[in-house]
């Protein structure tokens, strides 16, 4: 039976730690929605959406009061849309008007963010693919839950160089459409290399084509509660650090599986996957650079960042995988610097550099993720740091992401405020010598010679 | 039978552990089992709770938690599959 010393636990946890679960993320398939004409398109889309979560926010605030654990978020992604409006979309334009019925819905149904106005081109682009990539800054200026990302790569197909260049132009139009919200409309969209199907963090996630017609991703957090846990092995050996991080997980992961299991019998809606990721927020205690810092790093940045950031990720998974029954999405520890207070500081204080980060998503999910940049970087240099990403993701064979937002009007050192969950950072320098004849190449890069299995 | 976890923590006074038992009794929950200590001065309990003949979970929850506040503690209700996943294999 249950003691007291666990259940005290369990609830210093939730009160003191700050372990959620981050979010209950509805997968919704829109493909029964494909219609040749726009006005009957976006109705469907409305009317499916609606029915299908017309009760995941209810539920969520159930179970969490049911097991008296705070579900921060209730999402829902969505068919690449880029796929759905392809019979119907003749333009930019055209796709914008699915975008505004995607917000609709989410708002009707109470849910903060809506992902999927996406596009996987990681091999090619048809003319509906690249229309909606044209229509993103447009669609993210005139919604306000809509999230989109565009899948510009793969292990299997290489990186499309077309859209790596078209995509450094689309984040600084989508900078410039918000300029008068610190070009806030880039926090809501990300450019990926091996996209999962199942993500159930935003803004990138997704509904993929593998998917069932409707399915429950849950995305559990902690890193409070793995800080607090390794406070008490300071001076220990790895085998002894280790050993605490997988234990932490492994309960923080259950919590998510609970929930992942209860929203999907509750709403009759198969349960897909547990993101085992460890998903920071600015609130103080509960970041990802302070768990570096208690291994034994003076601040996030310093040599030894990536070592540690590959121990504490590998032990995430190995003490999350045996927690749960399917795990996927992007499972690892997440370093977005305007979301995690220990990045912020460690930014301010000189240590954590972009080309740190880089280095650091070679061992983590997912990638560079919320770094403010200046507002006057060329979408060629843009274009030039998603495709240094996105080679780290191919040629590792996992997923890597850039969510960068190059803030107009604004220069090196200021702050930029996104607020929420969103956060606030410091606008951190980029290299300034030129990549543009490298990105002005047509075509795309091969794949990898490992990626050849069969 | 649906077990629910109670946990009462706050300041020590007289009467918490009757205050609560009486509000169970009179909404017949049935208490299964009790443990109950002091941590540097505070009280901590938790009861294992049949809240299976129960109409509303969050009325109970709700009324429990305002218990708590006239005498000066926090009191939570929680299914107790919570905790059993996160400490049980």
């Amino acid at each position: 039976m249950i003691n007291l010393y666990e259940v005290r636990e369990t609830n210093q946890m939730i009160e003191q730690d700050n372990l959620d679960v981050r979010t209950i993320t509805l997968g919704i398939s829109l493909l029964d929605c494909i219609d040749a004409d726009l006005e009957k398109l976006n109705q469907k889309i409305y009317d499916k959406i609606t029915r299908v979560a017309k009760d995941l926010v209810q539920t969520g605030q159930a179970i969490e009061r049911d097991y008296g654990i705070p579900i921060v978020n209730k999402r829902i992604s969505v068919t690449p849309i880029a796929l759905i409006g392809e019979a119907a979309c003749k333009s930019p334009e055209d796709y914008v008007t699915l975008a505004e019925t995607l917000d609709r819905a989410a708002k009707e149904v109470g849910v903060n963010f809506i992902g999927g106005y996406s596009a996987l081109v990681s091999k090619g682009m048809t003319k509906g693919e690249e229309n909606l990539i044209r229509s993103i800054p447009e669609a993210l200026a005139k919604t306000d839950r809509v999230c989109s990302s565009v899948n510009v790569g793969s292990t299997k197909t290489g990186i499309n160089m077309d859209a790596v260049r078209l995509m450094g132009e689309m984040v600084v139009k989508t900078a410039e459409y918000t300029k008068e919200r610190d070009s806030l409309g880039c926090a809501k969209l990300v450019v990926f290399c091996n996209a999962p199907d199942d993500n159930p963090f935003m803004a990138g996630a997704f509904h993929g084509v593998t998917e069932a017609d409707a399915i429950i991703n849950v995305g559990v957090s902690g890193p409070g509660v793995v800080k607090h846990a390794l406070t008490k092995v300071r001076g220990e050996s790895f085998e002894v650090l280790c050993e605490t991080i997988k234990k932490t997980a492994f309960k923080v992961t259950r919590v998510g599986q609970l929930v992942a299991q209860e929203a999907s019998k509750r709403l009759g809606i198969p349960f897909g996957i547990v993101d085992l990721s460890l998903a920071p927020t600015p609130a103080i205690g509960d970041s990802v650079a302070e768990i570096l810092e208690e291994i034994g790093l003076e601040r996030c940045g310093a040599p030894g960042t990536t070592a540690a950031l590959a121990m504490l990720n590998d032990q995430v998974k190995k003490g999350g995988v045996m927690a749960s029954s399917y795990v996927g999405g992007l499972s690892g520890a997440f370093i977005p610097v305007s979301e995690d207070q220990g990045m912020i500081d460690a930014v301010k204080a000189g240590a954590l550099t972009l080309e740190k980060l880089e280095a650091m998503t070679c061992v983590c999910s997912v990638g560079l993720d919320m770094i403010a940049v200046p507002g006057d970087t060329k979408p060629s240099t843009i274009a030039g740091i998603i495709a240094d990403e996105m080679a780290i993701g191919m040629v590792n064979q996992k997923t890597t992401a850039v969510r960068l937002i190059p803030v107009i009007g604004k220069g090196v050192g200021e702050m930029v405020e996104f607020g929420g969950l969103l956060g606030y950072a410091p606008i951190m320098p980029v290299n300034q010598f030129s990549c543009e004849a490298f990105v002005s190449r047509q075509g795309r890069i091969p794949a990898p010679i490992h990626s050849f299995k069969n | 039978m649906k077990r629910t976890i109670i946990t009462v923590v706050g300041k020590d006074a007289v009467g918490i552990i009757a205050k609560v038992c009486t509000y169970l009794a009179q909404n017949g929950v049935n208490i299964l089992d009790i443990s109950q200590t002091i941590v540097q001065g505070f009280f901590n309990m938790m009861m294992i709770v049949d809240t299976g003949s129960v109409k509303s979970f969050d009325n109970l929850s709700h009324e429990l938690e305002q218990i708590g506040d006239e005498i000066g503690v926090v009191i939570k209700c929680q299914h107790e599959e919570i905790f059993d996943r996160m400490h049980r294999i």
